[in-house]
């Protein structure tokens, strides 16, 4: 079963899939322009990118969730065509997702071979060679536990054990690891990579999507590097320095402007000592002062968002203090944080931000109606003026306060979002990823509109993935990585590379050190 | 939402005036000012029970225990009726309507604090209080002759025209039509309902919010218990059974959103109304009970079906965008 290719020099080797000219739009977006893509049997391709780059998209081409609006897969040399993921799955692709995607009531066989069973003659699934079968793949890539044992009590690392032995045992021919040791500790991760190389002496071919550069220089043999939804360059991971990655990936200054502020920091707003949280987060210590846009840069699952969550009372830090205006405040709740003048607007608008179903007025309103209302009773005619005052500031686009929030588009929602938090007049206003998703009108809306917020004095916390967005909204810039901070940056030292290094851990260009 | 409710009221009252017009075309005497009123009135504890229910649902919850409530708050005030038979009415109001208040926060603190599905925790409750029924009443039944007639005649004494227990519908309906469109109370539950997470960012608690919905519900279930008992002067183990699923009915049937977060007063009197008119109604024209069982199980369908083709619509437009987002 085991067939080693070709050592060292690889170039004569030909794709098992082959993907050129793909071009992917969404409504009002390019997410990919044709690109290509190559992965060569029992290698290992590192697709590289920033957040947004294109490389979510490419996976779900890859695996037929999205259908391409232009461009050839080839697989052998054949064209094909994906119209769902099954289409994919038969032609022996498969993905190890971020979050594995498996069911946690079922036993680790029924997981493997859930769609794919061994029947009997009867037709039922055949339950002793169901098992007989997933024990011996799980025996060939070294799983310390049972066919038997339920899923839910497996760590997140066996987990993917299961999902590998899942894509072992269709006999996939391409493997796409989708940032797999994102939520891995560092031993699970060395497990992951001898289980990478036992995968690749199988011939599989191996799609490797990660944000770390150590691991990509560890187990890749050829790099793709994608740069907003459009191809940059490809070649041999051994041809390659990370400085020469980090600038094909970061590439120059990319063509958005962003509004001139002339900032003078005023006097402290906010201190935060020593926050820490038993798992996500430790010793975060930062001040925030009057007019100043702080942003926070780093890969997913830096922790950033956690932090956030946890400055606003959704989680209790575990130690940590918060001083506001010099004096210490206690947050346990976020009423407690909307009361001291902090709030935050989340990432996920659709799920933490708007209420679908309540016009855009009673969302404007939703946190200030202490204030509309009096002796219990809500006052509308007070609720409409508070509502129009922030609409008209922020130029929300609506035939009527009246109307549905759910019939606005993306941008136009963040707005009504924004507008909801602002009417409660904060003093910090933590902004997650403001821009993610909208379109590049609304972007620079939002971003003048930050500009804004800080001429007037409010102070902005801005967690940001994307780098021209960091740079060049932010006063300063902390770096998390690993749920530390990493570094502090502003002026000369806030470049897309500096960021790019101190949040995937690179010290100097001599070598990546571990975690 | 104050665009598209009115769409969904507008055909359920329709539905309700076309029926009433086929009824009357066979029977005339059914829209007699006096038998439409009394229709009302048989009608006035599923409004009071699906606005308690509107309010439990749209924060995701439901509510399966309001009947045992009902029943077990009637054979109390009954109870304390035949003990202390001159404790005049407004006393017996208060204690129903606390007891069954307590009754539903149980509910709501099982909810909260020990998040336990609603479905689960109200279907456990229910059971608890019809087996206490049984227990404080030994299984017998408190009957006419020994309720005072100040205790029975209560919600049929009539004022200005309609029977008290109409006035109290009414009163309910004008008091959860302001709660829910001018308190913060009223808001949070649309809140909680619609956007949980969302709920939670703009400092709302959600345990908290469903658990006051709960207690409002068991609160009218309270008071509805001793109207019930009351209107027809008997209270035993049984009395209302399986009256908590024609009071979801009515819910589902006006509109309001097994998801939460969509639904108003409107809709929940409307889809009462319609059970109650299909109720009356059919004996009236000698259409056999059995249809009337029909006929609301396909009201059901039909309305759940609406609303999810409705809720569809929207659900695209908010979908796309999203999808752009992954």
């Amino acid at each position: 079963m085991t067939t080693h290719t070709a050592p060292a020099n690889r170039s004569d080797v030909s794709p098992v899939v082959s993907m050129d000219m793909i071009t992917k739009t969404f409504p009002g977006v390019t997410a990919l322009d044709r690109v290509k893509l190559d992965l060569y049997p029992g290698q290992v391709t590192a697709l590289v990118g920033e957040n947004g780059a294109g490389k979510s998209t490419t996976v779900k081409i890859l695996t037929g969730i999205y259908q391409t609006d232009g461009g050839t897969i080839r697989i052998d040399d054949a064209p094909v065509s994906f119209a769902s993921p099954n289409d994919a799955a038969k032609a022996g692709i498969t993905a190890i997702h971020q979050e594995t995607v498996l069911f946690d009531e079922l036993s680790v066989a029924e997981n493997i071979y859930i769609g794919h069973a061994p029947r009997t003659r009867f037709g039922l699934i055949d339950t002793a060679a169901m098992h007989a079968a997933a024990a011996k793949l799980l025996d060939d890539i070294g799983a310390p536990f049972s066919s038997h044992t339920q899923l839910r009590d497996l760590g997140i690392a066996n987990k993917h054990l299961v999902a590998i032995a899942r894509a072992l045992s269709v006999d996939a021919r391409v493997v796409i690891m989708d940032e797999p040791t994102a939520a891995l500790s560092h031993k699970e991760i060395e497990e992951l990579y001898t289980l990478v190389e036992t995968l690749k002496s199988q011939g599989k071919a191996i799609l490797f999507i990660s944000h770390k550069f150590d691991e990509i220089f560890r187990i890749a043999d050829r790099f793709t590097v994608f740069r907003d939804g459009a191809f940059v360059g490809d070649g041999l991971i051994a041809d390659i320095t990370e400085d020469a990655l980090v600038t094909l990936m970061v590439g120059r200054s990319v063509d958005q402007i962003f509004p001139d502020r002339a900032h003078t920091p005023g006097e402290e707003v906010l201190k935060v000592v020593g926050y820490s949280h038993p798992t996500e987060f430790a010793d975060i210590t930062f001040t925030l002062n009057r007019g100043e846009i702080l942003g926070f840069y780093g890969l997913v699952g830096a922790g950033r968002s956690e932090f956030m969550q946890s400055l606003f009372g959704i989680t209790k830090p575990t130690k940590g203090v918060c001083r506001i205006n010099g004096e210490i405040k206690i947050i346990r709740s976020p009423a407690d944080a909307v009361n001291n003048g902090i709030v935050y607007v989340p990432e996920d608008r659709g799920k933490q931000g708007a209420v679908i179903g309540l016009p855009i007025f009673q969302n404007i309103t939703l946190p200030s109606l202490g204030r509309t209302s009096s002796r219990g009773f809500l006052k509308l005619a007070e609720e409409f003026k508070l509502a129009r005052e922030y609409a008209a500031r922020l130029d929300l686009r609506a035939a009527s306060l009246d109307q549905d929030i759910g019939n606005l588009s993306g941008g136009n929602q963040q707005k009504v979002v924004i507008a909801k938090w602002l009417a409660t007049q904060p003093q910090v206003i933590i902004l997650d990823e403001p821009t993610k998703g909208i379109d590049i009108g609304s972007k620079a809306a939002v971003h003048k509109f930050m500009a804004e917020l800080a001429a007037q004095g409010l102070s902005v916390i801005m967690v940001s993935s994307e780098i021209p967005e960091v740079i060049g909204m932010s006063d300063r810039v902390i770096v998390m990585r690993d749920g530390l901070i990493a570094s502090e940056l502003s002026g000369d030292e806030l470049t897309p590379e500096t960021l790019v290094r101190h949040a995937a851990g690179i010290t100097t260009s001599t070598e990546g050190t571990a975690p | 939402m104050m665009r598209h409710i009115p769409v969904r009221e507008t055909i359920l009252a329709s539905a309700i005036l076309l029926l009433i017009v086929l009824i009357a075309s066979r029977f005339a005497g059914f829209v007699a000012p006096a038998n439409l009123a009394n229709v009302f009135n048989d009608t006035a504890p599923l409004i009071i029970l699906a606005l308690g229910q509107m309010v439990v649902i749209l924060t995701r919850c439901i509510d399966l225990s309001v009947a045992a409530n009902l029943a077990l708050t009637g054979m109390a005030v009954a109870m304390i009726n035949v003990a202390f038979p001159g404790l005049p009415i407004p006393f017996i109001l208060a204690i129903a309507v606390t007891l069954g208040a307590m009754m539903g926060a149980i509910n709501g603190v099982l909810v909260w604090k020990l998040n336990i599905p609603p479905i689960v925790v109200t279907l456990g409750t229910m059971t608890i209080f019809r087996g206490i029924i049984f227990l404080i009443s030994d299984g017998k039944w408190v009957n006419s002759h020994e309720m005072s007639p100040a205790f029975t005649g209560f919600p049929r004494a009539a004022f200005l025209g309609l029977p008290v227990l109409s006035w109290i519908a009414i009163i309910t309906v004008v008091a959860f039509g302001v709660m829910m469109s001018r308190t913060q109370f009223g808001r949070s539950i649309f809140a909680v309902g619609g956007n949980p997470h969302a709920a939670v960012y703009t400092g709302i608690n959600v345990g908290r919010t469903q658990f006051g919905a709960f207690v409002v519900s068991g609160a009218l279930a309270g008071l509805t218990g001793y109207l019930w008992v009351a209107r027809y002067a008997v209270a035993y183990v049984d009395i209302a059974g399986g009256f908590e699923l024609e009071v979801v009915a009515a819910c589902v049937i006006g509109g309001i959103s097994i998801a939460g977060g969509i639904g108003s007063v409107g809709g929940a009197v409307l889809g009462a109304i319609f059970l109650g008119v299909v109720k009356n109604a059919l004996p009236v024209v000698n259409i056999s009970p059995f249809w009337q069982l029909a006929i609301s199980g396909s009201a059901i369908l039909i309305a759940v079906a609406f609303n999810a083709r409705s809720g569809r619509t929207k659900g695209r437009i908010i979908l796309k965008s999203a999808e752009v987002t992954q």
